[in-house]
């Protein structure tokens, strides 16, 4: 298992700074640089140029790059020209918000996505199986922006039962129940919204995964030593078919953490998502450079946990 | 004398395939004593198989009519709560491919404990772990109390055909059901895994039912021979009789192509063509007569039966005698032809 995280690991170094150079590359063909929106017009170039050469902007690219990589592994990703501000500031509320949207929509999409799965799996001929397949085409068909504005309209304005937007009611002490429930509620419609979306394919995957177990030679070998259907399906379909599923997990996470995007737009919710959107919109290229790193930094380290979790559970790997 | 331990009568299995049902055994009767070896010969497609789980019960949407006197007891459609209590128990199985008959993520002492735990309640969990170890020892793997925390995938196809047989005896069946154990072995792992079987078998007493292509294994395993094909016996003989003096045209045609202990190579030299699917298999007269068409229509029996011609020795049809076969000389087809 050692010798398979670590070279999963080394793995992971290339892909990080073909990251590192595309967003790079990204950043620097976006109009302006670092000094854009800081300066007052009415600097002589002299002084500008001047300012550059200190800033190093006049450097070549590789010493450029390296400054930046240096920047950026301290934290730095330069100033908002929007809010005036440094991005990493700015970020890190709406980072802990996407996460609190991130896992309870995780946490939604397998508490419904599993039993699912197992129920359309394990009685994959009959009726029951036949709605939710039916509900997983349907999910796959509906774009998730739409499903979300729906739900904010039926559940969100029409019968009033959950906020329409923000992250937390105003007013409200951090730190108290009254805080923390606020903030459960804001995240609740959302979430599920997502989930219930996002866990078609979870469920398909399960289904298709316990209906393939199902006749593999050593469920027969069970039955054979005359063991009950539920042991049957508890000890050897189910653990084998939820393997690929734990694999999936990491990627899961990278799917969510991109897809909130527009649903955190949509609800107003002040995550990375919807700061991503409003900085394009505004040209806060800053900003937007930060985030594109940060989305793609998400989808390497997702890739990584999935590998990592199924070199723990996965025996034929754990063994090497 | 020995005890009678189990009596197949008119066994059907049939298949739904669209909105009919196909035989893939037809009519099957068969005895077994108690200690007694039977091998199931027959081509692939034959019924072998589906005449086995039919014993055990493993069908899971097939059609199952006639009767499987377990002891005395009918077990054919019985429940499948009553069946599991048989199951792993009285009658366990050996499967053919060793590379997918275990559970590739559960430890091999939990999947032989398994076995333990359904029909041995009071065994506790260390009494469990220590008879696996001693059952890993008994077939013959070396360091047992390291195999058995291991995983299948790290142990060899023959290491792995040892464990399934260590799951089937662990509760001393009386009746074995071993569907080409030794099939998808290398040679050498093949004579090993019959030297085992073997011994067990004396040891526990027990009825052995072994399928099997390979006529060596027949020779050096079996006591009687039962050869299917297209789902029905054709010939059942004691395993002497049965070498020395085939007589239905399909066993012969076995037979002759059987110079080593491989004869899947040779035997399309002599019988054409391959067995019928069950959809396609002919449902009346011989299902045989059209893989031996050197034999003029005629010579064929309308609905044959299965004859005694000697003791013991039951033929399907007795035509055979009133013509020629081609892969013998006529010497040796008179020789030894009993009229019952
Ligand atoms: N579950 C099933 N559903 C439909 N047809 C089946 C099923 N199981 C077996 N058959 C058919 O029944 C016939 C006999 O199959 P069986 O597996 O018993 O043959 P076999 O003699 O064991 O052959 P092999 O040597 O290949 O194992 C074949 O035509 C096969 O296609
Ligand atoms: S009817 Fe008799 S002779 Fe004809 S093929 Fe069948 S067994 Fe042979
Ligand atoms: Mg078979």
């Amino acid at each position: 298992m050692w010798k398979f995280i670590v070279r999963r690991l080394i793995i992971t170094m290339p892909q990080l700074i073909v990251l590192s150079l595309v967003v790079f590359i990204l950043a620097s063909m976006m109009p302006g640089d670092a000094l854009t929106g800081q300066i007052d017009p009415n600097i002589s170039p002299e002084a500008i140029e001047q300012q550059r050469e200190r800033l190093g902007l006049n450097n070549p690219w590789y010493i450029q790059y390296g400054d930046w990589v240096t920047g950026v592994a301290q934290g730095d990703f330069g100033q908002s020209y929007r809010f005036k501000m440094p991005v990493t500031d700015l970020m890190w509320d709406r980072m802990v918000n996407t996460f609190w949207l991130s896992l309870i929509s995780v946490f939604f999409i397998y508490a419904l996505g599993i039993p699912m799965g197992i129920i359309s799996g394990r009685w994959n001929d009959k009726l029951i199986d036949q709605l939710i397949t039916g509900y997983t085409y349907l999910g796959f068909a509906t774009p998730l922006f739409i499903f979300a504005l729906v739900t904010l309209w039926v559940f969100g304005f029409q019968f009033g039962w959950f906020p329409t937007g923000g992250s937390v009611a105003s007013g409200l002490e951090p730190g108290s129940i009254e805080y923390i429930l606020s903030k459960i509620h804001h995240l609740l419609l959302p979430g599920l919204s997502i989930a219930l979306i996002g866990l078609v394919g979870t469920v398909q995957y399960l289904r298709s995964e316990i209906v393939d177990t199902k006749q593999k030679d050593f469920i027969i070998t069970a039955r054979a030593k005359g063991a009950p259907e539920q042991r049957i399906y508890n000890r050897h379909i189910f653990r084998n078919s939820v393997l690929p599923i734990a694999a999936f997990f990491g990627y899961e996470i990278t799917m969510l953490i991109t897809g909130s995007i527009f649903v955190e737009q949509i609800y107003s919710y002040p995550g990375m998502g919807a700061l991503f959107i409003e900085s394009i919109l505004l040209r806060d290229y800053a900003v937007v450079t930060a985030l594109v790193l940060l989305f793609g930094l998400a989808a390497i380290l997702g890739a990584l946990l999935s590998d990592i979790i199924l070199s723990i559970v996965d025996p034929r790997i754990r063994i090497k | 004398m020995s005890k009678t331990l189990l009596e197949i009568k008119n066994l059907t299995t049939s298949f739904r395939i669209g909105e009919e049902y196909y035989a893939a055994v037809d009519d099957v009767s068969l005895n077994l004593q108690e200690n007694e070896v039977l091998a199931i010969v027959g081509e692939s497609g034959s019924g072998k198989s589906a005449t086995a789980f039919s014993l055990m019960g493993l069908h899971n949407r097939a059609k199952i009519e006639g009767e499987i006197l377990f002891k005395g007891r009918d077990i054919a459609n019985l429940p499948t709560s009553k069946m599991n209590k048989i199951r792993g128990n009285e009658i366990s199985m050996i499967f053919q491919d060793p590379l997918t008959a275990l559970n590739p993520l559960m430890e091999i002492g939990k999947q032989i404990g398994e076995v333990l735990l359904l029909h041995k309640k009071d065994m506790s969990k260390q009494e469990r772990r220590d008879y696996s170890i001693e059952l890993l020892e008994r077939v013959g793997l070396p360091r047992p109390e390291r195999v058995v925390d291991q995983f299948p995938h790290e142990l060899s196809g023959g290491m792995r055909q040892r464990v399934i047989i260590a799951i089937a005896i662990a509760n001393k069946p009386e009746l074995l059901i071993a569907d080409e154990p030794t099939t998808a072995l290398d040679v050498t792992i093949q004579a090993q895994i019959l030297d085992l079987m073997r011994e067990l078998k004396d040891d526990l007493n027990s009825g052995v039912i072994l399928i099997t292509h390979d006529l060596g294994v027949v020779a050096e395993m079996a006591d009687r021979v039962a050869v299917m094909y297209a789902g029905q016996i054709v010939e059942i003989a004691d395993v002497e009789s049965l070498f020395v003096n085939p007589q239905h045209p399909y066993t012969r045609s076995l037979l002759s192509s059987v110079p080593a202990t491989d004869f899947a190579q040779d035997r399309l030299h002599v019988i054409q063509g391959i067995v019928p699917s069950l959809k396609n298999l002919p449902r009346e007269g011989c299902r045989f007569k059209e893989r031996i068409p050197w034999i003029e229509d005629t010579a064929h029996e309308e609905d044959p039966q299965l004859h005694e011609i000697s003791e013991n020795h039951y033929v399907r049809c007795t035509c055979y005698q009133h013509f020629y076969f081609p892969e013998e000389s006529k010497e040796e087809q008179t020789n030894g032809v009993t009229e019952s």
